[in-house]
């Protein structure tokens, strides 16, 4: 099958013999070594922010106050989501986005190396810049910690010291990273495709890619806008947030839900895209319906930025408004009900067999089915005006988000693994890993929804003595979640280091340009573009 | 070179990126504490600025070279359009940001102080003697001030900066039909125009903060109106410094009436930034 061959460059090859040492990692303007800085950023981020969940759940583990004050409680929650958000799901999708697009696309490398480094970088400073408005508060003088949880509200977000200004600031350099990696991304696929490759050819993780970039383009600037007004009415005496001098604290929620809402698809859709090509390799089957897939990504994406306000309903808005964005919020589960039935018709009548990136892929599709069922129960007003604020809202966007983008990370990292190491990975691990995790991770979350139906409110340190077994059951669980995590990296080191050698197509059934490429990949990949027919 | 057909350049390894980032932290972390009381922030902040200018001449200086060697081809120049479209889409909904921000406090918010909308029991209970109108600051804002017409130094900005967009088509044209001195005369009239406008808006202020009494603590309207015309300003600033930047590299004749992307790169920023002066016009002075 592999027609395809590779030269080196061999034009002037002096100038681009594979960079050694330091410069490498520091100076590199290519997309394998970029995306590879992404994902060991984003693995450190998922330990930090794990770090903190487990304080959490520990602290909620029996009622009354353990280890964490009230304030370092909030702070927890608060650094928890932004450090998963902003440092561990979106930097780990962007590194994939950086390793397999141009593989995917037949592009010798992003369209704009050095501002792909750049968005690195800007990243990196992003996350230093978020610990030391974590480590401020402890200093001498340096005021409260961060306590609003992650959206920032004022006007309590007005009343936090010091640390709150070097948050926005974060916020402000995240959002260029993410703004600059996603220009870059949505030109490199305008671009550098192989000739013969249509737009209707681009394998189905560009297109979750691009829709994503798109979203990034339109709502990071929002929230940039947001933290800025919420900035100067902290120091420069403005009053966008302020009833007093005729402004309205509820203007900064509509702003950080305009960016938060399709943020969410941030987070999905790229794991979306993901489960999109594992789905059909362990099917044997071609994608059912990859039209129809792309089209309900679009939608997704499109219908994502007109429903940001279901998460405003208890603040009062006018009938015809919640009565808006409820409508809007319900149209989007038909496409997204339309991608997992193409995932379900793709499954159906194939040859399948379960490695653990297929194990990943069934779990999402189930998991994340079930978290659109409590979205849909959430974006019904009536039944949101109870369980707004509570445990069924954190039982219901982790069940979201872990499986919906976080599990199909860990998929991407199992199928794609042998392709960046050269090693197939250890599959009875990962099982195990897989089991582990699926435990840990439902029993965790499922018994939060009982707890928020019996109405245990969220982001509060303490709780009434009837929440008990519910909380220390979901604590046991994340304990069983969060340790298990630790034979991730032991398994990509292990994967690393050796293992059996994987050939150019790893997977039997697997299609695309990635897999007619040696594995690992060398430095320069496709500098005389391949043609599609 | 035989590969700038058909193979797509890329460039070496770069010490710009992490240098322009450690330039951009220090500038957000100086900040950060300067705002705070501590003048340290103030130290870092002028290091910052300094390695930030440096950085802007080493890494556009790297890629004029680069251009002027002909190692880029025609999807590169495309790539680099590209590129800048969607950087300039993104500053769009940036400044559509704070115009919806304006929209919703002028109406939504003001309908609620006002008592007339959906919670008239802020109204009620805090504020039953305030009545909204725009402009208007706030029940909580004891100092009077005075808005900003429309028809003085507004409307002359708006005149400078229509016909500075006059004057960049002028140069392009120039460019195109390989008229050197109409692209430097419309380009320095162009930065000549860039900076007035710069200047006659510093003058605007002035008088507000002088003599109308209108800061950015006047409640809502001041605070719009200083944010809003604010970044537009700043936008104005570094568009006029990318001006002097292209007329630089005109001067030394490195456009071609066939590549000269940096040319048009700015031209369309300087358009952006007219057109959003005109929303500015007529919704913050005029309406």
């Amino acid at each position: 099958m592999s027609t395809v061959t590779i030269h080196g460059h061999e034009v002037h090859d002096h100038s681009h013999a594979t960079p050694t040492g330091w410069r490498r990692w520091l100076l590199s303007t290519n997309h394998k070594d970029i995306g590879t800085l992404y994902m060991i950023f984003a693995l450190l981020m998922l330990f930090t922010g794990g770090l903190m969940a487990m304080l959490v759940r520990a602290e909620l583990f029996m009622p009354g106050i353990q280890f964490l004050q009230p304030d370092l409680y909030n702070n927890m929650v608060t650094n928890h989501a932004l450090i998963m958000v902003f440092g561990a799901v979106m930097p780990a999708a962007a590194g994939m986005a950086n390793w397999m697009i141009p593989l995917m696309i037949g592009a010798p490398d992003m369209a704009l190396p050095r501002l792909n480094n750049l968005s690195f970088w800007m990243l990196a400073a992003g996350g230093l810049l978020l610990i030391c408005s974590i480590v401020v508060p402890f200093l001498p003088g340096g005021g409260t910690p961060v306590n609003t949880g992650w959206t920032l509200y004022p006007p309590l977000s007005l009343q936090v010291g010091m640390s709150m200004d070097l948050l926005i600031f974060t916020i402000h350099i995240l959002g260029i990273s993410s703004i600059l990696a996603s220009i870059n991304i949505i030109v490199t696929l305008f671009n550098t495709r192989a000739p013969g490759m249509t737009l209707m050819k681009m394998p189905i993780f560009c297109w979750a890619w691009m829709v994503t970039a798109f979203l990034l383009i339109l709502i990071m600037p929002a929230l940039a806008s947001g933290v800025t007004m919420l900035l100067f009415d902290r120091h420069f005496g403005t009053s966008f947030f302020n009833a007093a001098g005729g402004g309205d604290p509820v203007l900064f929620q509509h702003l950080f839900w305009f960016f938060g809402h399709p943020e969410v698809y941030v987070l999905l859709l790229p794991s979306m895209g993901i489960v999109a090509h594992i789905v059909p390799t362990f099917s044997r089957k071609p994608l059912f319906g990859y039209t129809s897939t792309v089209g309900a990504m679009i939608s997704i994406g499109a219908i994502g930025m007109l429903v940001w306000a279901h998460h405003q309903y208890t603040i009062g808005m006018s009938l015809a408004a919640v009565t808006y964005f409820m409508i809007g919020t319900i149209l989007i589960s038909i496409p997204v009900g339309l991608m997992i039935l193409n995932f379900i018709a793709t499954m159906w009548r194939g040859a399948m067999s379960f490695e653990t990136p297929m194990l990943f892929a069934i779990a999402i599709i189930l998991l994340f089915t079930f978290a659109g069922m409590t979205g849909v129960m959430l974006a019904v007003i009536p039944g949101d005006i109870q369980y707004h604020d509570s445990y069924f809202v954190v039982a219901h966007f982790h069940y979201a988000l872990i499986p919906g983008a976080l599990f199909g990370l860990y998929a991407g990292v199992f199928f794609w693994l042998p392709k960046w190491t050269g090693h197939m990975y250890d599959e009875k691990l990962g099982k195990i890993f897989f089991w582990l995790t699926m435990i840990g991770f439902n029993l965790t979350f499922f018994p939060q929804h009982f707890l928020g139906l019996a109405g245990m409110p969220r982001r509060i340190v303490d709780y009434n003595l009837v929440f008990t077994e519910f909380n220390a059951i979901s604590s046991i669980g994340a304990f069983i979640f969060g340790l298990s995590q630790i034979l991730l990296p032991i398994i990509i080191i292990k994967t690393i280091r050796g293992g059996r050698k994987a050939g150019d197509k790893v997977w039997e059934a697997a299609e695309g340009l990635e897999w007619t490429l040696p594995s690992p990949p060398p430095f320069h990949t496709f500098s005389d573009p391949p043609v599609i027919k | 070179m035989a590969n700038s057909v058909n193979k797509y350049y890329l460039p070496d390894p770069s010490p710009w990126p992490i240098l322009m980032t450690a330039a951009v932290f220090s500038l957000l972390l100086g900040t950060g504490l300067s705002i705070n009381g501590l003048w340290v922030g103030n130290v870092l902040v002028v290091l910052a600025l300094a390695l930030f200018a440096y950085l802007l001449f080493a890494w556009f200086g790297d890629i004029v070279r680069e251009n002027t060697e002909g190692l880029y081809n025609e999807r590169v120049d495309s790539s680099f359009r590209q590129g800048m479209i969607w950087f300039i889409a993104s500053e769009a909904f940036f400044f559509l940001a704070f115009f919806a921000s304006l929209y919703y406090l002028r109406t939504v918010a003001a309908d609620w102080l006002t008592g007339t909308g959906y919670l008239a029991g802020t109204h009620e209970l805090l504020y039953n003697q305030f009545f909204s109108e725009w402009p208007r600051s706030g029940p909580g804002i004891k100092q009077e001030f005075e808005p900003m017409g429309a028809w003085g130094v507004p409307a002359l900005n708006t005149v400078i900066l229509l016909t500075s967009g006059a004057t960049v088509t002028w140069a392009h044209w120039g460019l195109k039909t390989g008229n050197r001195t109409l692209l430097i005369r419309g380009l320095a009239l162009t930065v000549a125009l860039g900076l007035l406008f710069v200047v006659m808006q510093a003058w605007e202020y002035q008088e507000a903060y002088q003599h109308m009494h209108l800061t950015l603590q006047s409640g809502v309207y001041g605070s719009t109106f200083f944010m809003l015309t604010g970044f537009h300003g700043l936008h104005v600033t570094i568009g006029s410094i990318m001006l002097a930047a292209i007329l630089g590299r005109s001067l030394k004749g490195h456009f071609t009436p066939q590549n000269h992307f940096a040319f048009e790169a700015v031209a369309w920023y300087w358009h952006f930034v007219d057109v959003v002066w005109l929303g500015l016009f007529i919704f913050v002075y005029i309406m």
